[in-house]
């Protein structure tokens, strides 16, 4: 495929809002994650909570109140974003524009409350409950969409996981197909009891911080995060998606294939888009969830493509998993490590697991970084890679 | 848009109950009538799968079982788009009662089936299918835009596609009784090459025009009840094997202008 120019770009997260808080955050080696209260959630377990987002939607968007459309509002605030995508419009008309948006569990956190404050008589759900503009999947796309006054194809793309990292590659053929000329994609999740507590029933909650790779590593921390990105083929920015790969595991509903089949043709596609060979490739960001199997899966997968001497790290140790997020704060990352030059760590990652064997960064790099490659893996054996890089 | 060409089609429901047995009726050539959708029983599921799968998996299953009646291109190289403005709100329900409960027990497999993509999952384990797959929502879209979607997969990642809208009206008090009143499921083979089996060319490009409605009422009115039911004024063309454009309704801005072909 022909690189795809992205002309802006901004995310949020535990680890703060807006690039500049990441670049911080992420050199640093501060955690985003904490041990905190979040509703009435009992489970005892560290949360990446993104802070001050939590206010109210008013005027004509009103409807779309919750917080999964509120850290949306706020996500979308950050870095002249909104004012980035403003100009495109101008430049090409809203009707050219599209809007691609990540989600696994949209607005529901509202409908769990709704639930808590039915009718105690007649189980009748509460009057203010509008399902269609805050718990239905579609909810935050046709709010980023209506928010950024776009009228393009919109469409909400729910894979678990890898949720907003295939809005990347849905966004890219929409574009190169011509039914839209610049495309906003994206990714937001925000924390929920549904998550929580699923999550819990499958024993894949940490009761530890997330310690990715970590020979102790006990599971996953759950994180909020909204990311956005604006693709423009006319851009003149240096960065662009140069490659995608999607496949399915075809294996499992929630537990990865252990040989990572489907992951290592998800990168191995990604690559041949791009017409870009492993040793060009400086740095992996992975799934790297902190679950038992899927970093040792992951691990094998990387391997048998990459051999065990490219950089790699999971940067789940400061956002948390954002889930349906984690491919737009993930792909974030990988831009801000391109433009900034420099490698994160795999935090709070002590002792590699032996039977991991891709080189996990335990220390900062500062480097010169010209691709990245972003992996996303979902429930229902859903996977997706993203390479990013640097064009000159 | 370049073209594409549809090999084949599948229907599951209320007196649509697949497509062969539905083309006089959207033809106008047989009375429309409102019979309930037998339950769906997947051929293709594997015993542990069909044991778990939900549904609403069950119905998406339907439809695209019966398109795969009318193609010889092998199940497992086809690329997948499933569309779905609802997707389980069974689970939905039981998992928010689960949490509005002392203790909050979830089932493990409720949650494993809740992502929007558990259709796509059990899919990809049943054809052995280790393609790309993306769920795609978009309230009454939805059906256009996993067809913009699934249309584009075929162009511009040059594969053969399979598309699966569908859904199923959930438990009280969460069903959204007026845009959701009864199952429904339609499936689409969508090929790059033409074949002897290729039933229409269709493009399709985003438009402001208004989306197209069914003559027949209660046709009409099926149309209206359900999401994935928005393919019909596309699926009655084929049925009538006639070439000319529809509307259907696509985002918060845009329709779909489709357009068929003779292949």
């Amino acid at each position: 495929m022909n690189p795809l120019r992205i002309s802006h770009y901004t995310v949020s997260s535990a680890v703060g809002a807006g690039r500049a808080a990441h670049v911080e955050g992420l050199r640093a080696g501060t955690s985003g994650l904490a041990r905190i209260e979040f509703d009435t959630n009992t489970l005892d377990c560290w949360l990446g909570e993104v802070r001050d987002f939590d206010v109210p939607l008013t005027g004509s968007l009103a409807a779309f109140d919750c917080r999964n459309n509120r850290l949306a509002e706020f996500a979308l605030d950050q870095d002249q974003f909104v004012e980035a995508v403003g100009q495109s419009r101008q430049r090409y008309g809203a009707a050219r524009i599209g809007v691609f948006i990540g989600t696994s569990t949209s607005g529901v956190q509202h409908t769990e409350v709704a639930y808590r404050s039915r009718d105690s008589g007649t189980g009748a759900l509460p009057a203010w409950l509008d399902q269609r503009h805050t718990q239905n999947i579609f909810s935050v796309a046709a709010f980023v969409a209506l928010r950024l006054g776009l009228a393009g194809p919109t469409l909400a793309i729910s894979t678990a996981c890898s949720s907003s990292a295939k809005v990347f590659a849905a966004a890219s053929r929409a574009i190169a197909a011509g039914t839209c000329e610049a495309a906003v994609v994206g990714g937001v999740d925000s924390l929920c009891l549904t998550t929580l507590c699923g999550f819990n029933s499958l024993q894949l909650v940490s009761t530890d911080i997330c310690r990715p790779a970590d020979n102790a590593r006990q599971g996953i921390s759950i994180g909020e995060a909204g990311g956005f990105a604006l693709l423009d083929p006319q851009a003149d920015s240096p960065l662009a998606l140069l490659g995608y790969g999607e496949t399915s595991d075809a294996y499992h509903m929630s537990a990865p294939e252990p040989g990572g089949r489907g992951a290592i043709e998800a990168m191995r596609a990604a690559l041949a888009r791009a017409g870009v060979v492993p040793d060009e490739v400086d740095y992996i960001n992975l799934h790297g969830t902190g679950t038992v199997a899927n970093d040792v899966a992951e691990s094998r997968a990387v391997c048998e493509v990459f051999g065990t001497t490219t950089s790699c790290s999971s940067t789940k140790g400061w956002t948390g998993h954002t889930l349906g997020a984690a491919g737009a704060v993930e792909a974030a990352i990988s831009l801000l490590a391109i433009e900034h030059g420099w490698i994160p760590r795999s935090l709070n990652t002590r002792v590699i697991d032996p039977a991991i064997e891709a080189a996990i960064l335990l220390d900062t790099r500062i480097a010169p970084v010209r691709r990245v490659l972003s992996n996303s893996f979902g429930f229902g054996g859903s996977n997706c890679s993203l390479l990013f890089g640097r064009l000159t | 848009m370049t073209p594409v060409f549809i090999e084949a089609v599948g229907l599951a429901a209320p007196g649509l109950p697949s497509w062969q047995e539905s083309r006089a009726t959207l033809r106008g050539e047989a009375r429309f009538e409102f019979a309930q959708l037998s339950p769906p029983t997947p051929a293709m599921l594997p015993p542990n799968e069909r044991r778990r799968a939900a549904p609403v998996v069950k119905l998406a299953f339907r439809a695209a079982e019966d398109a795969l009646l009318d193609t010889t291109v092998p199940a497992a190289s086809l690329v997948t788009v499933f569309a779905s403005a609802y997707t389980d709100l069974a689970i939905l329900h039981r998992i928010c009662l689960a949490l509005s409960a002392a203790p909050r027990l979830v089932s493990p497999t409720d949650f494993h089936n809740s992502v929007n993509n558990a259709a796509a999952g059990y899919w990809s384990i049943a054809a052995g299918a280790r393609t790309a797959s993306t769920t795609i929502s978009a309230y009454e879209g939805t059906f256009a835009a996993g067809l913009l979607e699934a249309c584009s997969q075929v162009l511009v990642d040059e594969c053969d596609a399979l598309l699966v809208a569908y859904d199923l009206p959930g438990p009280e008090p969460l069903n959204p009784a007026q845009s959701l009143a009864h199952p429904a499921a339609a499936a689409l083979v969508l090929t790059r090459q033409r074949t002897a089996r290729s039933k229409a060319a269709l493009s399709c490009n985003p438009t402001f025009g208004p989306e197209t409605r069914l003559e027949e009422s209660t046709l009409e009115q099926l149309r209206l009840g359900n999401p994935a039911a928005r393919s019909l004024p596309l699926i009655q063309m084929l049925a009538l094997q006639r070439f000319g454009s529809v509307v259907l309704p696509m985002s918060v801005g845009a329709n779909l202008g489709v357009e068929l072909h003779s292949p």
